[in-house]
């Protein structure tokens, strides 16, 4: 019996697994709205299409699985594009299904008509016009194959509204075979034993591991290994919770806002072993000087960001899982090689203990409500149990820097677009994929206004994500730019007019709480953890507080400022 | 440097601009761009004249690899190459410099395929040189238009390009 290409697409997506999808509907998506209308995939009605795609990235941070977030024409279609633009620079899996108008109206200015495939292109690892429905099932499961597959990204569909209604049988494929696609997974074993005999012969070894970790499940590898040989370990941002935070071996994160541990161990190592990292040049700092004495070993799924921004001396493609194992299993069989480990490194873990010690994280305690004490306390009281998201700002990165996150996938942030109001809808993302766990975005009152209207979303999903506002009353990390390169004209950043953010989430039928004093926040963050409802907690910190470790913009690692 | 690039790719819609985007987006280069189908249907040729530093030419490479639609990429600086782009030249012919234009033309082993009572229509195929130097002794006589096809280029001898799988990708093999 043929069905219609709208009935195809839920079959489909039913054959990918997929149980949740994040939409809004327009003139386009009828076909398909109507088909969803008989299925049994959870339908998550955002109240902006942008909401949807952070929803699903959210989704699948947390979860590991493809998020699939579908919209209509024209408008619905180009307020996707942060979204996808936020999942491509971090790697995320997501498919993007946009609706067209009829392909007889296709480029003729028709009503909600735009170019989505070409608008996005840049920032899609793929995208697709469905032209026919005898392509429909293919093109789903390709889509789905190449988001999650090799160094994952999003992938979008264009279904214009003739070729959902038009009829076909449905078969779907039963395996992908695209000859121009095929990543490479294994490392090569040459360049592993090179980079086996350089770490060991190296005195002062760091890893230095990012999101490829947490996107091909390695953190037990990296533990495994990094403990083997008493390697300590830096993660960029994207690569937090690969490595627990609370580990002696972790040195924190590095890069601009990183600790000074990790900042001076990049700068004095003599090998680093990047893993599923890519050196962003918020990392590194000023390139020239990165990690002068160092040899640099670099595992990476993607070619491309291999000796991009950074020569490297050992590359190796490859999934970090994969090529980790391979190290793992060196060690223990060429017991001969590493007979010294770990006393070779006895003293560069001296000194990194020294570093640890001398400087640690640190903000002055004087009696005002400190955003880093706020967010101490949600790492307390959740004993670092709890999935964050977070904003973009000095929310995310003192979030970074003092929340010590424990497991993969425990924190969902907008690592490399660092796109405001992203962390508010993708914590509803990860609040669907996982109802029982306690989701907390941790956001400023910047960020926050960029997509509180899916407060609308979490209320009718009954979804009880926390949002923490770390309320300044500023742009925060832009302010902190004025104030010590701009002589503390806060052009733009002052925001003077904010909504009163208790009475905003009453309106909109969810719980709100205002914090201003020390002593009012672990019974008032406790009560709103458990209230079981989404949350706005209204925080009133300092307003001119700034984020330190700070390595100025273009200035090499090691030349921070400290509080 | 300059690298002529050859670039297989799935004959779909769009792949086009995906190259050119890819170019435009990251800031690289494109001197030339010459497309068209080969003996397979499904697959174009696209050869393209680029340049850039060792280091922008490796990210070129890896950056076109990564399309999805691309099959495979063939630096030839990497190989041994003949190259050949056209040009056709509307020049200024009367009495006086149509002897003249005829003598180089065949010299240059050109032809002549458009006649009008003022101007010679000429069609030369060569590699870059010879059509630099044929340009510089027929520029003085007044070129009143030109327009040139980019290079296209193949390997020399036995050499092809296999066209069954993606190649695989760089940095693991190399220094391995």
């Amino acid at each position: 019996m043929k069905k219609t290409g709208a009935q195809i697409f839920v079959e489909s997506l039913k054959m990918e697994g997929v149980d949740t999808i994040f939409c809004y509907p327009g003139g386009a998506t009828l076909n398909i709205t109507d088909a969803l209308h008989y299925s049994d995939i959870k339908q998550v009605m955002v109240r902006h299409e942008q909401g949807a795609v952070h929803a699903s990235d959210g989704y699948a941070r947390a979860s590991g699985r493809v998020g699939v977030s579908l919209v209509t024409s024209g408008p619905g279609a180009t307020n996707t594009v942060t979204g996808i633009a936020t999942a491509c620079m971090d790697s995320i899996p997501i498919v993007i299904f946009s609706c067209q108008v009829n392909t007889m109206l296709i480029g003729n200015d028709a009503f909600q008509e735009a170019d989505i495939v070409g608008i996005t292109r840049p920032c899609t690892k793929h995208s697709y016009l469905v032209k026919d429905v005898k392509d429909l099932a293919r093109i789903v499961k390709e889509a789905f194959y190449i988001a999650k597959s090799g160094r994952p990204g999003p992938v979008l569909v264009d279904i214009p509204k003739d070729v959902s209604a038009a009829l076909w049988e449905f078969k779907y494929p039963e395996k992908v075979y695209i000859r121009s696609y095929q990543p490479t997974y294994i490392g090569h074993p040459g360049q592993i034993k090179r980079t086996m005999k350089l770490i060991a012969s190296s005195k002062r070894p760091v890893l230095y591991t990012g999101g490829g970790i947490i996107s091909s499940g390695a953190s037990i590898e990296l533990i495994k290994f990094a403990e083997a040989l008493s390697i300590p370990v830096t993660n960029t941002l994207m690569g937090l919770g690969g490595f627990p935070g609370n580990h002696p071996l972790f040195l924190g994160m590095l890069g601009m806002h990183g600790t000074y541990t990790a900042n001076m161990a990049i700068t004095s190592s003599d090998v680093i072993i990047a893993m599923g990292a890519r050196f962003d040049d918020r990392a590194t700092g000023k390139v020239d000087e990165f990690a002068p004495h160092a040899k640099i070993i670099h595992v990476d799924i993607d070619p491309t960001s291999i000796s991009k921004n950074i020569r490297v001396d050992v590359p190796i493609v490859g999934d970090t899982k994969n090529v980790l194992k391979k190290m793992i299993e060196i060690v223990e069989d060429d017991k001969e090689t590493f007979r010294g480990y770990p006393d070779t490194i006895s003293e560069w873990s001296k000194d990194i203990a020294k570093w640890k010690k001398d400087y640690p994280l640190t903000y002055v305690r004087n009696g005002t409500l400190k955003p880093q004490y706020v967010i101490e306390r949600i790492y307390e009281l959740t004993k670092g149990k709890a999935i964050i998201s977070t904003e973009v700002g000095q929310n995310q990165m003192w979030t970074a820097q003092f929340y010590k996150f424990l497991k993969p996938r425990s924190i969902i942030t907008s690592g490399g677009l660092g796109t405001m109001g992203f962390g508010f809808p993708a914590s509803i993302g990860a609040q669907i994929a996982f109802p029982k766990m306690l989701v907390i975005d941790i956001a400023g009152d910047g960020s926050i206004q960029m997509n509180i209207q899916e407060l609308a979303t979490a209320v009718q999903f009954k979804l009880p994500v926390k949002v923490v506002i770390l309320n300044n009353g500023y742009l925060g990390l832009v302010r902190q730019w004025q104030e010590l390169f701009y002589e503390k004209r806060y052009t733009w950043t002052h925001l003077e007019c904010a909504p009163d953010f208790v009475k905003l989430a009453e309106a909109y039928g969810a719980a709100g709480y205002r914090i201003e004093k020390e002593d009012e926040v672990d019974t008032i963050l406790k009560e709103a953890f458990h209230n079981n409802k989404p949350t706005l907690i209204d925080v009133r910190v300092n307003p001119e507080e700034s984020v330190y470790p700070f390595v100025p913009p273009l200035a090499p690692l090691r030349e921070m400022i400290l509080v | 440097m300059r690298h002529i690039v050859s670039v297989l790719v799935e004959n779909e819609f769009g792949v086009l601009s995906r190259i050119a985007g890819l170019f435009s987006g990251r800031g690289f280069n494109i001197e030339s761009l010459c497309v068209a189908e080969t003996l397979d249907p499904t697959i174009s040729t696209m050869t393209i004249v680029t340049s850039g530093n060792d280091a922008i030419i490796e990210q070129i490479l890896k950056q076109l690899n990564k399309l999805i639609n691309v099959i495979k990429v063939v630096d030839f600086k990497e190989l041994d190459y003949v190259s050949r782009e056209m040009v056709l030249i509307k020049v200024n012919a009367d009495e006086k410099t149509r002897e003249e234009i005829l003598r180089m033309i065949e010299i240059f082993r050109g032809r002549i395929i458009d006649v009008s009572p003022k101007t010679y229509t000429i069609m030369i195929t060569g590699d870059e040189e010879k059509l630099k130097a044929f340009l510089a002794l027929i520029k003085p006589l007044g070129i009143k238009e030109l327009v040139r096809t980019g290079p296209i280029a193949v390997a020399r001898g036995e050499k092809t390009i296999k066209m069954n799988e993606k190649q695989q990708s760089k940095g693991g093999e190399e220094n391995g």
